[in-house]
């Protein structure tokens, strides 16, 4: 009998799948057929030319069918969304590894330089890693933890970098100096432009951010005498090393260490600042979860009402998390500078903020490890897929989209409690909350 | 004197098309409480569909100027609020009982998506059209100044001005006008009395998006160039038109399209044109601040 | 012997926009005395709740809290935050708002929020490792300690607060606003949802907290077996307006309150006031 049954119900099955994937199609085709089934360029005359790209129209269309046809048909079979479907005794295990995985990340990011000694090319991207993942980590703190979302993130970053290089510029003072004061003049621009918008609700606030990093990178770009205006600032001064300039001079690094001069000998030290100014970040960030005023960043994130009636500042709170987080963002725009030794607006620009908080995304808002793994993922990923340029961005925002709806925790999907009365515990992600929405997610 | 008037009428006609897009962002900010990041780019995609429509029809022989036209405005309507309807259902939906931020960083994605997928398949250039609607009116002879009213601005005007009316008039005399209003008051309650909800936000957004292709053939008859980024800034400025008006308002989001539009013109033509973006996005602060309800809006007293 | 007045509500009106949900309300809440606020659904209780804990800012009249030691605080003129930690009044909320994904420690902790970092330096000396610092923490976890012993949740505290039942979640809200010393506690329908046995439990819970930490206690409560069982005040609020104050015994034999509940024919009223009696 149900032997019987099965190839019955199977065909109907197919039936509806194939009306979806048919469905599917049809508004491929009509989302397709003008944008891709055609191109405009500009002909022999300056005005716009046609031509077709039916090729492609059918390919991509056939490809919706075909992807279509078989999530219907997956559906069908597993009712079950795909969180479940990975075990819970792997999901315990994963968690467990967690210490082991940070500690072998962080030797691993140790030896980089040693291993890639000679190869300039991944020892540049180690750099740019870091540096991305010192952004996440500042990022973190106002997102993750404190549950603001800051879309102008970029906007510290270049006033970091700028600061650097103006003051470098302008007084002469060391590396060692500028770069605090960098990441303070970003705090103070955190603190004056958190303290009127902090009250608004979480997507106004997010709007008003992302207005405040285009007004910044536009005064960046206009203010041609402060700032020189699109051509940017150069000649900003390099890193020494604690005075010993990374040259072949005689009161050089090489010579006074007795090596042969080399410039990957610059290289390896900024990876290893960017490094250390990362962990430092990471530290401090864990430290302050342990603290009152992180616990409240926590509590602010899950019910902010809650906070107000328990006595707590949520302003001054707020704030804090703010500053803080521009400080950091700060630190890693000075790094930036004078690592460059070059800086122009077009480094500052929203695709920045949004690349950071994709980053924060990613990782798992609050997650320390997860933050760092999505920042190696994300920039390794850009630059593996150099070749595609074009289609690096398409894939990020896509991404970002499949992120938040499959996996809105990110890729670490659990909360570690910052204090325990007795034994460890993991807190399934399904409960925290970022803010009131109802029901718990 | 005539330089000031000049400055009016162009300043009217560019917040008419901010005030197009910002119905978009009103009424789905209105009925979900989300700002939907993307839909300064679903504008950007409707100018490029606009575009290619046009083109198309003069290869193939039509090339009457008010037919085309016609033709250009509802094949731009139809298929841009498909994408409308398809950015709602795959990146929107879904998010519909997630935590409070996680439609808006779909919508950033996405907003990220559809600026690079016009940037891919039409190339990072800028695309110029040449005049199609020329002429106008000289309305003020001055001592070296005329003021001229343009044939293509009182088009961008006219038809702003009778989709508000149509629009005004759907949601409150039209059974989808009612539903939608319901779904803005209160979302499960609605549910509750038989209201398709899904469907309804649906349509909410099908129709911001079909305003919002309008704005982008206004916008590129009007300027006469456009590219993949324009859906950025023109975003933000309608939003800002939005919340000057009153999110969830109707009238309002068409009162602040044109302060916006004003504001911009006037500031480039007397102060900097560099930093009329600038002046843009702290009208945006300062109204988000000070004025959150905007001119039309109701307070909000937060249930505690 | 009357107690010294703690919370003095002076004509206090709040209108929202057409609407008047609190129509010039007066009354008085004492030291060590159970107050309730009662009425039918829509009276305007939460929304006096509010005023007093500074949610909302009442559109007249005055609030006053004052403290044993003579400290005194107008509440309408305070945001919600000062009221918690300088004129120490403590809420419940009608929908339990905890810190679902931190844990009862954890929640327990925040509370003592404003005390903690004063012992931190602000952060700065907590960060580098400060001796009073882990002291403070230490004393603050002893008595988040206590109180989860007091309402049998020592066993949870490593949980995280969103995967408690409800009953346990409402009392870990109670403890949540106790941790924070306060003077005058505001419990908005704590007994909601609980079945007979934990209402008796909740009952004896606030009689000994009322006894042992000399505070005082305002609620609205639905629940008329815990309202006449535990409260030595009665306010009864309909339409905004108050119809009747005094006594449990007093306010339950009122014909007033008993319309404004059932609005029932002057026959039935016997029957009625008999289940009122339960």
């Amino acid at each position: 009998m149900a032997r019987e049954g099965k190839p019955i119900a199977r065909r109907i099955d197919l039936i509806a799948a194939l009306k979806e994937a048919a469905l599917a199609a049809l508004v491929a085709f009509g989302l397709f057929v003008l944008l891709i089934g055609f191109r405009t360029d500009p002909g022999p005359t300056g005005a716009l030319v046609l031509s077709t790209r039916f090729g492609a129209l059918a390919a991509i269309v056939a490809a919706v069918f075909l992807l279509a046809l078989l999530r219907a048909l997956v559906w069908q079979q597993a009712a079950a969304p795909i969180e479940r479907m990975v075990p819970a005794s792997l999901k315990a295990a994963l968690s467990r590894a967690a210490p082991y995985a940070t500690a072998a990340f962080v030797g691993f990011a140790l030896i980089v330089p040693i291993i890639f000694y000679d190869n300039r090319y991944l020892l540049d991207l180690g750099i740019v890693i870091a540096t991305y993942a010192m952004l996440g980590f500042g990022l973190n703190i106002v997102v993750g933890l404190a549950g603001l979302l800051n879309l102008g993130y970029a906007a510290f970053y270049a006033i970091g970098a700028y600061s650097y290089a103006l003051i470098a510029l302008t007084f002469g003072l060391s590396f060692w100096i500028c770069l605090p004061l960098g990441g303070v003049l970003a705090a103070l621009t955190g603190i004056i432009l958190g303290f009127p918008v902090l009250r608004l609700r979480g997507d106004y606030l997010a709007i008003v951010t992302l207005g405040f990093g285009e007004i910044i990178r536009l005064i960046l770009l206009n203010w041609q005498t402060l700032t020189g205006g699109p051509n940017g600032i150069s000649g900003i001064p390099r890193p020494s090393f604690f005075g010993l300039p990374f040259n072949s001079a005689d009161n050089g690094f090489a010579a006074t260490f007795g090596l042969p001069y080399s410039p990957t000998h610059r290289v390896v030290f900024l990876y290893y600042v960017i490094l250390a100014l990362a962990l430092i970040t990471v530290w401090v960030t864990l430290r302050l979860r342990r603290l009152p005023i992180g616990r409240a960043w926590e509590a602010l994130r899950e019910d902010e009402i809650a906070c107000r009636a328990l006595g707590i500042n949520t302003t001054m709170t707020k704030l804090t998390a703010f500053a803080i987080g521009a400080m950091f963002g700060g630190f890693a725009g000075a790094f930036f500078a004078t690592r460059q030794g070059f800086i122009s607006p077009e480094s500052f620009t929203f695709g920045e903020s949004a690349l950071v908080l994709a980053i924060v995304v990613l990782g798992g808002m609050g997650s320390q490890l997860g933050v760092a793994v999505a920042a190696a993922v994300m920039l390794g990923g850009f630059e593996f897929f150099r070749e595609f340029e074009q289609y690096r961005m398409l894939v990020f925002g896509a991404a970002m989209v499949a992120i938040v709806i499959y996996r809105p925790r990110g890729l670490v999907a659990t909360r570690k409690p910052s204090v325990l009365l007795r034994a460890r515990k993991i807190v399934p992600a399904a409960i925290v909350q970022d803010a009131r929405s109802g029901s718990p997610a | 004197m005539e330089y000031f008037v000049q400055q009016l009428i162009n300043g009217i006609t560019l917040g008419s098309i901010y005030g197009l897009i910002a119905i978009g962002y009103t009424m789905v900010y209105g009925i979900i409480g989300m700002i939907n990041f993307a839909h300064g780019d679903i504008f950007m995609v409707g100018a490029f569909t606009a575009l290619i429509a046009f083109l198309i029809l003069v290869a193939v022989g039509v090339t009457a100027v008010p037919l085309a036209l016609f033709l250009v405005l509802l094949i731009a309507m139809a298929l841009t609020a498909l994408y409308g309807w398809t950015v709602e259902r795959i990146a929107y939906r879904p998010l519909r009982h997630s935590f409070r931020l996680a439609p808006l960083i779909s919508a950033i994605g996405m907003s990220i998506v559809l600026q690079n997928y016009v940037q891919v398949a039409q190339g990072a250039r800028v695309k110029p059209l040449p005049p199609l609607v020329q002429g106008g009116y000289t309305l003020l002879e001055g001592h070296d100044f005329a003021v001229r009213l343009s044939n293509i601005q009182i088009i961008v005007v006219v038809t702003t001005l009778i989709l508000m009316l149509g629009f005004s008039f759907m949601v409150a005399r039209t059974r989808l006008g009612r539903n939608m209003r319901a779904c803005e008051q209160d979302l499960k309650m609605a549910a509750l009395v038989g209201v398709d909800v899904d469907r309804t936000i649906s349509t909410t957004f099908v129709l911001g998006a079909a305003l919002a292709a309008v704005a982008g053939l206004m916008f590129l008859l009007y300027y006469g160039v456009i590219d993949f980024f324009i859906g950025f800034l023109a975003g933000v400025k309608a939003f800002t038109a939005a919340v000057l008006g009153g999110i969830g308002s109707l009238p309002g989001a068409m009162i602040g399209g044109i302060l916006i539009g004003l504001i911009e013109t006037l500031w480039s033509a007397y102060f900097s044109i560099e930093y009329k973006d600038v002046a843009a996005f702290s009208i945006l602060i300062i109204a988000l601040i000070f004025l959150p309800t905007g001119i039309f809006g109701r307070p909000e007293v937060e249930k505690v | 012997m009357s107690a010294d007045i703690v919370l003095t509500v002076e004509h206090v009106a709040m209108r929202f926009g057409g609407l008047l949900a609190v129509n010039d309300l007066s009354f008085v809440a004492r030291e060590r005395e159970i107050t309730a606020l009662i009425g039918p659904n829509g009276a305007g209780k939460t929304t006096v709740f509010n005023c007093i804990t500074g949610f909302y800012k009442p559109t007249v009249g005055r609030l006053q809290l004052v403290h044993r030691g003579g400290a005194s605080f107008l509440l309408e003129r305070l945001p919600e935050f000062r009221i918690a930690r300088e004129a120490r009044v403590a809420r419940t909320f009608q929908n339990v708002r905890l810190f679902a994904g931190m844990t009862l420690l954890e929640n327990l902790l925040v509370a003592q929020h404003n005390a903690l970092m004063v012992a931190s330096g602000f952060t700065v000396l907590g960060l580098f490792g400060s001796r009073a610092y882990d002291r403070a923490e230490a004393a603050a976890i002893d008595k988040a300690r206590y109180w989860l012993d007091r309402v049998g949740l020592a066993e949870r505290a490593d949980d995280p607060a969103g995967a408690l039942p409800y009953g346990a979640q409402r009392r870990l809200e109670i403890v949540r606003a106790m941790c924070t010393d306060p003077v005058l506690l505001c419990l908005d329908e704590p007994a909601a949802g609980l079945n007979n046995r934990e209402s008796a439990e909740l009952n004896a819970f606030l009689h000994a907290i009322r006894d042992e930490h000399a505070i005082s206690i305002l609620l609205i409560e639905h629940d008329m077996g815990v309202v006449m069982e535990i409260s030595d005040h009665i306010v009864v609020l309909d339409y905004g307006e108050k119809i009747a104050d005094g006594a449990p015994q007093q306010v339950r034999n009122d014909a007033k309150v008993i319309a404004a509940y059932l609005g029932v024919a002057d026959e039935e009223v016997e029957s009625v006031e008999a289940e009122v009696a339960r």
